[in-house]
């Protein structure tokens, strides 16, 4: 464990450049830059707000928040998964000619995201501010689903990682199965028709969802439900023990398939 | 005594799965295993090699193609973990192998040296106190803060160079290196890693011409077919591989002679091309 926690500290310098480069090569051909982490939310939110709010008629003022709220929690996940399922295939150049512990790349990738994504929070001050969603004494829970967000992403990062490198194919399984998690979050309805219904654990065990609802929580000023909160803390650390398990112990394999 | 020795390998060996239909998707691996038809065809590039190489030593690697030299290598620079066996190292180690593959094109070159340099463990006060050596010895000038996707070849390479040799490593790998850029920059390299030999560092030299092993090199090894079979002084080894050539070429049928009697004719030229440079470059001078 000593032996990690030495490497991870001197490999301090080469994570952030991989983080800098991340963000950096993201924006480098558009003329707006970083703006667009601000812009886009913001559009797909006009756009989501006027399909399932005008049109499908759930006219309460504070819709368009609700959807920034969950549209940007799983924007971060699904973007992240996606780049550290590559990852590895990505720096093959690099993995083959210099030793660099291989788990930095993956690491990377979510990190550089994680950044994008805190940024792209600022829609949602702004967006709260004009529609009059004032903070209380609940926004204090924010940062739980901030950083149970980041353990989930971690966790099933790492899995899929070592996934992607042995089969290609994972990256349109994953591009599947994130559209499916996406219909299973309630970003864009209101989740009490199904928590009723007989499908209310559709919604009750998948943890992205439970993390997204203790975010609104706290941005709606109520206090989170406790047992979405233990569960999803509990399955992020399992995922985070078996990705890690599996990316340590597949990792020396990885140069023999890239 | 371990404190002589910079490298030390037991029993290494290396397992590669060779098989003829690549299985690198879940579909095929799935529709594969139901038919039982995942075949797996090891070849080994390495096998039981055993060595000791003390500090301060200038070991060539010679052996013909696909003897598992440039594998050896990558096993000791970390890159390839070994199947079977042991490694150890004693020393930071700088890798000289194909320079510049690792680079980021969309980035310039600037950006390049730092990511590259984290890359081979330098600290950021670190590049920031060489920065500007290096791109004096790249010559690259205002090109440095161009992408490195519009760098010719030679470009890449000579950053790569300069970027790697930066550090006086206590083990230094190369990997035909010392054939980067025009001539002119080809002498400057040589000059520079002859430096580092003065400061006492213990080098592994891969290259096809025995020539150059014999100038750079006070030991060398024999690959062949994983295998070593010869480690010892140059003066040893070098008619040893001579000899092994010469059986090579009595053992091996027409066709083959002659394409290696041409490749031969090839190697001569290019060094008496090399020489011709030499000599314009003198007269220059």
């Amino acid at each position: 464990m000593k032996k990690y926690i030495d490497s991870f500290l001197n490999y301090r310098f080469l994570l952030w450049e991989l983080v800098k480069k991340g963000i950096k090569l993201k924006y480098r051909r558009s003329y707006l830059g970083i703006i667009w982490s601000l812009l886009e939310p913001l559009l797909t939110m006009i756009v989501l707000t006027i399909v399932f709010g005008t049109i499908l008629g759930t006219r309460t003022k504070e819709f368009s928040v609700y959807i920034l709220c969950g549209r940007l929690l799983y924007n971060f996940y699904s973007t992240s998964t996606k780049s550290a399922l590559t990852s590895i295939r990505r720096n093959a150049a690099m993995i083959k000619k210099v030793y660099v512990p291989k788990y930095l790349y993956t690491l990377s990738s979510i990190l550089f995201n994680y950044i994008i994504f805190l940024i792209s929070l600022i829609v949602l001050v702004v967006v709260a501010a004009v529609l009059n969603v004032r903070p209380t004494i609940y926004l204090l829970q924010a940062p739980i689903a901030l950083i149970l967000v980041l353990m989930l992403s971690v966790g099933c990062s790492f899995i899929l990682a070592t996934l992607g490198v042995f089969f290609r194919d994972m990256e349109y399984l994953w591009g599947v199965a994130l559209m499916l998690i996406m219909y299973m979050c309630a970003i864009f309805y209101q989740p009490e028709k199904i928590l009723d219904s007989g499908f209310a654990w559709v919604l009750r065990f998948n943890p992205l969802y439970c993390i997204i609802d203790i975010f609104r929580a706290s941005v709606f000023g109520r206090m989170m439900n406790v047992h979405y909160f233990l569960y999803a803390l509990g399955f992020s650390v399992v995922t985070i023990v078996v990705g890690l398990f599996m990316f340590i112990k597949k990792q020396d394999e990885f140069i023999l398939q890239i | 005594m371990s404190e002589e020795n910079a490298i030390v390998l037991k029993n290494i060996g290396m397992k590669f799965n060779l098989s003829k239909e690549k299985v690198d998707s879940l579909k095929d691996y799935v529709i594969k295993s139901l038919r039982r038809q995942i075949e797996y065809n090891e070849f080994w590039a390495l096998k039981d090699v055993s060595l000791t190489i003390k500090k301060g030593d200038r070991v060539g690697i010679l052996g013909f193609n696909g003897a598992g030299k440039s594998t050896l290598l990558k096993v000791i620079a970390g890159v390839f973990k070994p199947t079977e066996g042991t490694v150890e190292k004693h020393g930071k180690i700088a890798p000289l192998l194909e320079l510049g593959a690792g680079f980021e094109k969309q980035y310039t070159g600037k950006e390049n040296i730092y990511l590259y340099g984290a890359m081979l463990g330098y600290s950021k006060q670190f590049i920031d106190e060489k920065y500007d050596e290096i791109v004096e010895f790249s010559e690259l000038g205002e090109f440095i803060d161009v992408p490195v996707q519009n760098y010719s070849s030679g470009m890449k390479s000579r950053l790569g160079f300069s970027i790697a040799t930066i550090v006086s490593p206590k083990i230094l790998i190369l990997d035909e290196v010392l054939s980067v850029g025009d001539a002119k920059f080809r002498k400057k390299s040589e000059k520079k890693v002859m430096s580092m030999f003065d400061s006492g560092v213990t080098v592994l030299f891969v290259s096809h011409s025995l020539e150059q092993v014999k100038r750079i090199c006070d030991k060398a090894m024999i690959l062949d077919h994983g295998k070593l079979v010869a480690f010892g002084g140059i003066d040893e080894i070098a008619p040893m591989y001579e000899k092994m050539i010469e059986t090579y070429e009595l053992e091996n049928p027409r066709p083959k002679k002659k394409k290696k009697k041409v490749s031969k004719k090839a190697v001569e030229k290019k060094e008496s091309e090399d020489a011709a440079e030499k000599v314009s470059e003198e007269t220059k001078a």
